[in-house]
């Protein structure tokens, strides 16, 4: 008599939410219903064992550099610097529900804004030579004010109107880009100034440490580690907060939070800004890393794999965004590293499916199977299977 | 005087074809609420298919061809993607969309590489003059040919039971399938109809006085995004005023550009995307869009 009463007991939670009744319903099923309760407690994950993982895996990405050449830092670093710009955009898209097209056009501001202040005037390029903090911390801003400036138009708009409507900012960009000469150097860009902090200076000069050469990769990489820590730390934050409930309660039914006392309007210009912010950081990054700024980078095509790594990573988390992060700027990389080892992967201009194009139709691929079959994307997948092998255990 | 009216009449034509690929949008929205970003890949499957197969079977079968190649991609991808997802989250199947446009586009710019295909369409490069205002034939007969179809779209929409079932499901989708309107049937055949009427917009997208159908041209289409969301998301009417919108100001802006030099190179091509921004600042739900009335 008391089974199915107990088994009851454990599936009420079921309804509350696809996502929340996955784990719970699958424990109990597998070590029947008499221990449901007890199984479900089993599920919370040991905080210790994460701590741990945590620390090792921090305690690798700080050893790296000793050990990776130029190319992988430099991917790496690419991927740090897109793991900011979307958990930005997952700030914006995956926890507020505001679709945007136009996140290159924040990368862009923050880059351009980056050389601008940093760089000293030089031919015709425009350049105020200001400190490295400040021109870093003076690019955020710019990216943040652009974002600030959009919202009269953001704030009016929803959905596909919204989606649409920032698209328009990346042609804007891009016109710009080409035509304000002074500012951006037009179509062939301009050169970005290293980084200089505290009198560390983040270059080519090399800096021999434990008789590894310190060049500018092995330096940024240390910079992009803080700074991505940094920001998903505050992401984190902001998310698990009561900013972060507002936020969901936004995407989920606008309506509804307003009449909780959410301040609709009022939050989703502060979260427009503060993803423009963090794609301004990431724009910095990025210039530093590539060491040349060009407009044709911060196209169309950007906005969209900013798009398919939050969707691939898993909307509204910060690890979500940085999982996808890492999948997106790294696949074409690998395949073209390993492009002649590789099937079906040819090298660019010999006919064949280029690394470029293989890892299109992947993460494309991805995206779509991912909504379809997996949503909440890889981080679910991960969390659903350390379930699974803990209930084995 | 004369140049005005070449701009004016050359904007009317463009705006027709832009008004073609806005139409397809609007009506995939209203029949499935999804916003298909990859609508430009439908426009580029079409124009392929048709490019490619015409010295073999001849430019109208090979025309006929891609409309209808076109017409069973969007099909398939209404039947393979769309209908499989369960969630209800339109937002998130936009961004589905956006994936299907990367895979196709990425294909077909692959098959395309750095060919330009020209259409050879019976019209060539002649010129059409009346008196002193001179016009390619290409544009007058996109013009003709979108208004025929539009028209016809219109019509058939008010009394075909097509038409009928389509606007009931916009209406109503619930209500609408328990009086035996077969929604899978009303979605599939939004996306064939779209895929359609893109393939014929690429057909004057690549016609004279443009070269041929090259990996640039799914950039074009992206102009009928500002169209549709110009003329509102869910009207038809609205994508037929947000197409030739667009197009005129389009036309416009290339057509005066050495007198609008202080805005930079290349205006034209930004000038949709900036009188879009204007007017949603002013009408948020588009010009003929229906705003949304929420209920507490």
């Amino acid at each position: 008599m008391s089974e199915p009463a107990e088994t009851s007991v454990s599936a009420a939670p079921a309804p509350a939410g696809p996502a929340a009744s996955e784990a719970p319903s699958s424990t109990a099923g597998s070590t029947g219903g008499r221990h449901g309760r007890r199984a479900r407690a089993r599920v919370l994950p040991p905080r210790r064992a994460t701590a741990y993982t945590a620390a090792a895996g921090g305690l690798l990405l700080l050893a790296l550099p000793f050990y990776l050449d130029r190319f992988w830092l430099q991917a790496g670093l690419l991927a740090m610097a897109a793991a900011i710009g979307a958990i930005g955009l997952n700030l914006l898209t995956g926890a507020t529900g505001q679709l945007s097209l136009g996140h290159s056009f924040f990368l862009a501001v923050g880059a351009y804004g980056y050389c601008v202040l940093a760089g000293g005037r030089d031919g015709e390029l425009t350049g105020l030579g200001l400190p490295g903090w400040l021109a870093v911390t003076g690019a955020v801003a710019l990216a943040g004010l652009a974002g600030g400036l959009f919202s009269p138009i953001a704030g009016r708009l929803r959905g596909a109107y919204l989606g649409i409507a920032t698209l328009a900012l990346v042609f804007i960009g891009q016109h710009v880009l080409l035509n304000a000469h002074d500012l951006t150097g037009g179509y062939n860009g301009r050169p970005v100034p290293p980084l200089s902090l505290f009198g560390l200076t983040f270059d080519d000069t090399e800096t021999v440490v434990a008789a590894v050469p310190f060049q500018s990769m092995e330096k940024l990489w240390y910079a992009g580690l803080v700074l991505l820590a940094v920001c998903a730390f505050f992401a984190h934050g902001v998310l698990r907060d009561r900013p972060g409930r507002a936020l969901n309660a936004i995407r989920d039914h606008r309506i509804a939070a307003g009449v909780m006392g959410v301040p609709v309007a009022r939050q989703r210009a502060g979260v427009f800004v503060l993803s423009s912010m963090y794609a301004g950081l990431a724009g910095v990054l990025l210039a530093l890393v590539f060491q040349q700024t060009v407009p044709e980078y911060f196209g169309i095509v950007l906005a969209l794999e900013y798009l398919a790594m939050i969707v691939i990573g898993g909307l509204g988390s910060v690890s979500g965004a940085v999982t996808g992060a890492v999948f997106v700027t790294l696949l074409p990389q690998i395949l073209t590293r390993y492009s002649e080892a590789l099937p079906l992967v040819s090298a660019p201009g010999t006919g064949g499916v280029a690394p470029g194009e293989m890892s299109r139709y992947l993460y494309g691929a991805a995206i779509v199977a991912i909504v379809l079959f997996l949503p909440g994307g890889l981080v679910r997948l991960a969390a659903r299977r350390g379930h699974t092998q803990k209930d084995e255990a | 005087m004369t140049t005005f009216v070449e701009l004016l009449l050359s904007g009317l034509s463009i705006g027709s074809v832009y008004a073609l690929i806005a139409l397809g949008f609007v009506i995939i929205f209203k029949a499935t609420e999804v916003v298909n970003f990859a609508h430009a890949s439908l426009l580029l499957a079409g124009g392929y298919l048709t490019a490619v197969l015409r010295d073999d079977i001849g430019f109208w079968a090979a025309l006929l061809v891609g409309v209808a190649g076109a017409a069973a991609v969007g099909a398939l991808v209404e039947f393979l993607v769309i209908r499989r997802y369960r969630g209800h989250d339109h937002s998130v199947l936009a961004i589905v969309t956006i994936g299907v446009d990367i895979v196709l586009v990425t294909e077909l710019t692959r098959q395309i590489g750095a060919r330009v295909l020209p259409m050879g369409d019976p019209w060539g490069d002649e010129v059409l003059t009346l008196g002193a205002v001179s016009i390619p034939q290409t544009r007058v007969a996109a013009f003709v040919t979108a208004t025929l179809i539009i028209g016809a779209f219109l019509l058939a929409f008010r009394f075909t039971s097509w038409g009928v079932a389509m606007r009931a499901v916009a209406e109503h989708p619930e209500t609408a399938a328990l009086m035996g309107i077969r929604l899978g049937r009303v979605s599939s055949s939004a996306w064939a109809v779209a895929g359609g009427l893109a393939t014929v917009a690429a057909l004057f997208l690549t016609v004279f006085p443009t070269p041929g159908l090259e990996r640039g041209t799914s950039l074009v289409a992206l102009k009928a995004f500002p169209a549709a969301i110009l003329g509102g998301l869910d009207s038809t009417t609205g994508a037929l005023a947000g197409g030739l919108i667009i197009g005129v100001t389009q036309s416009m802006a290339a057509g005066y550009q050495s007198d609008l030099t202080f805005l930079g190179r290349g205006i034209g091509d930004l000038a949709p995307y900036l009188v879009m921004l204007l007017v949603l600042l002013v009408r948020p739900a588009g010009l003929f869009g229906t705003r949304e009335l929420s209920r507490v």
